[in-house]
């Protein structure tokens, strides 16, 4: 009989601290579009594989009437479950107590289940939803974000770690999603920003709302902080599932296998590349003319959309694909698209999924603003990241590859174990246009026609360098290929990579351009 | 999202490309050079004082504004000597960075 009184006892503690901040403030979180952190935990998971740990850590406040409060987990949610079978950590901040605020013991509980997550070497996935550092508790809630924040570093490149923002995430407390691998948001419910529109207005006088300063929208078109936008949370969830198909669970590991598939039919490989080469295309047909089943899962779609990045998967097994766009802004390398290629690269590289890379570009973009905005350390990025990554390296050359964007592009010269070029590639210096106006300037300038002369020379330059051959005959090109056999090459060459073994000197640590 | 989804021509190394733009590239910041004649807030705020008259002649390092922002105020000086042609600014004005405050005839 004691028993069952001790355990009747624990479930009505347990049922106390289920309902979270109560009825009434779980009402306003459904209200405004969104779930409460344990439902949002149970879409993510397997069904009923989710374990929660440290429900009942009390806060520590003893300030400003705290230590009279209760706040049932101490507005955070912890614990492990599985995702396709296999573990993961997870915690969910908790709006409806205080706010998610986070106080030390929320931060205790959130680095108890990182430290648990790096140990076993599973993913972790971080939901955030929090007005913030938990004023009353003062330096002690810095002393928790500046925990998290150093776990999340440590964990870096170890195990996956996915952020979630499914609310504020403001000050401060934005740090961790931006340590983190990818951040997921959701349309009209993710706010992210370091100071919020109050502050921006009496200090500065500009008035912004909270969703032109760090909504979904700003933070996956232009800031670039978010990966992947979503519609509904709902939404938000099945696209990190399709994720999680694609890496690996920790850095000691492969990406899970799966049955090979060929492409799908509608995507012909030949016919996506228009005859004229000014003319663009979209380079996502190309990637899903050649990867199983057109399956092509891609990444910050939205933020410097002249790159490409994403995941993918050949023979049953991913890739990780950047291409050049030529449908944006003709596929320049510039400060975001270097930015944002640098940091893919380097995950796949930490993950052990093999780059394929597909070139087509007119060269860096000019311009005083990229200039002034460092595109020179920005753009420094791309080929440290390439350089770096010991991982197989496939690089295809379609159309053109022109001067530091060739280079840039997983070239040979930086270490690409393959390079495939079309019979249409043109890899030179610059394009006929530019070189000939340089090389023959004084030519066309004295000509009594210009025009002519240089329309002449152009055709002469074209003739000459515009073509694969040139770096074929260096040995800068592997092989020119049949644009039908591009698959092919690139399965096979990932093949005969899987023992692929490259020293490199010993060091702590290399200094990226940041 | 916004991207126009409309083909333009874009120059790069003398040849033109047919392609979208971003948004982002579209609101991207056109340069212009300094016009020395003019005084610009160099941040967002708050003109706190003017000390200077239309018609007026400074020296070059005279202050002409108090311009506060982020709880500080900066004293703005002339970065020339010369007579003021037009003030812009009026105390407790709200400006722009790079708002014109002042110009030199």
């Amino acid at each position: 009989m004691w028993l069952t009184e001790k355990i009747a006892e624990f479930f009505h503690m347990k049922e106390k601290v289920s309902i979270g901040g109560g009825t009434k403030a779980v009402e306003k979180q459904i209200a405004m579009g969104k779930m409460t952190a344990r439902d949002r935990i149970k879409a993510i998971l397997d069904p009923d594989s989710f374990h929660e740990y440290d429900m009942f850590v009390q806060h520590s406040g003893k300030d400003f009437g705290m230590d009279k409060k209760e706040l049932p987990a101490d507005g955070v949610i912890t614990g492990t479950g599985k995702m396709y079978g296999q573990p993961v950590g997870i915690f969910a901040q908790d709006f409806t107590v205080a706010g998610g605020s986070l106080g030390l013991m929320h931060a205790r509980k959130i680095t108890k289940i990182m430290d648990h997550s790096i140990k076993l070497g599973i993913p972790l996935i971080g939901i955030n939803d929090s007005g913030g550092a938990r004023i009353q508790e003062g330096v002690n809630s810095l002393a928790g974000y500046g925990e998290i924040f150093s776990r999340n570093t440590l964990a870096s490149g170890v195990i996956p770690q996915i952020s979630v923002v499914l609310g504020p995430c403001a000050g401060g407390a934005v740090y961790s999603p931006a340590l983190t691998d990818f951040v997921f948001v959701v349309d009209k419910i993710s706010k992210m920003f370091i100071t919020g529109p109050e502050v921006i207005k009496t200090v500065l006088g500009e008035e912004i709302s909270m969703e032109d300063l760090g909504g979904a929208k700003v933070q996956t078109e232009i800031s670039g902080n978010a990966h992947f936008f979503a519609n509904s949370e709902v939404e938000c969830f099945e696209q990190i599932k399709k994720l999680m198909t694609f890496i690996p669970w920790n850095n000691s590991r492969k990406a899970k296998a799966f049955p090979p598939k060929p492409p799908k039919p509608q995507y012909n490989i030949t016919s996506i590349i228009p005859q004229e080469p000014t003319k663009p295309y979209d380079v996502r047909d190309i990637i899903k003319s050649v990867c199983d089943d057109s399956d092509f899962f891609e990444v910050q779609e939205f933020f410097a959309a002249n790159i490409v990045i994403g995941f993918a998967r050949l023979n049953g097994e991913t890739i990780g694909v950047i291409g050049n766009q030529p449908l944006v802004l003709a596929g320049v390398l510039d400060v975001d698209s270097s930015d944002k290629a640098a940091r893919f690269i380097r995950f796949c590289d930490s993950f052990n999924i093999p780059l394929v890379t597909f070139v087509d570009l007119p060269g860096y973009l000019p311009g005083v603003d990229q200039e002034h905005s460092g595109v020179i350390r920005h753009g420094a990025k791309i080929l440290y990241a390439y350089s770096e990554a010991t991982v197989p390296k496939i690089t295809i050359i379609l159309r053109k590859a022109y001067g530091g964007g060739y280079i840039a592009m997983c070239s040979r010269h930086l270490g690409a174990d393959f390079v495939f070029a079309w019979p249409i590639a043109e890899i030179a210096v610059m394009g006929p246009q530019g070189a000939a106006n340089i090389i023959f300037r004084n030519e066309i300038a004295n000509s009594s026609d210009p025009e002519e002369t240089r329309k002449q020379k152009v055709e002469e330059y074209t003739e000459k360098f515009a073509n694969p051959y040139v770096a074929a005959a260096n040995g800068h090109v592997d092989a020119v290929i049949n644009p039908s056999e591009t698959r092919d090459y690139i399965i096979h060459s990932i093949e005969v990579s899987k023992e692929k073994n490259e020293i490199r000197p010993a060091k702590k640590h290399g200094i990226p351009p940041f | 999202m916004e991207n126009q989804k409309k083909l333009v021509k874009f120059s790069i190394d003398y040849t033109d490309y047919e392609t979208r733009l971003t948004a982002k590239f579209n609101k991207r910041k056109h340069y212009s050079a300094n016009d020395p004649k003019k005084v610009n807030a160099f941040i967002p705020g708050i003109i706190a004082q003017i000390f200077v008259k239309e018609g007026q002649t400074v020296k070059k390092g005279e202050v002409l504004f108090i311009l506060e922002a982020m709880k500080m105020k900066n004293n703005v000086q002339s970065p020339v000597s010369g007579k003021i042609k037009s003030i812009y600014a009026y105390e407790t004005k709200m400006v722009n960075k790079n708002e014109t405050l002042l110009e030199f005839e």
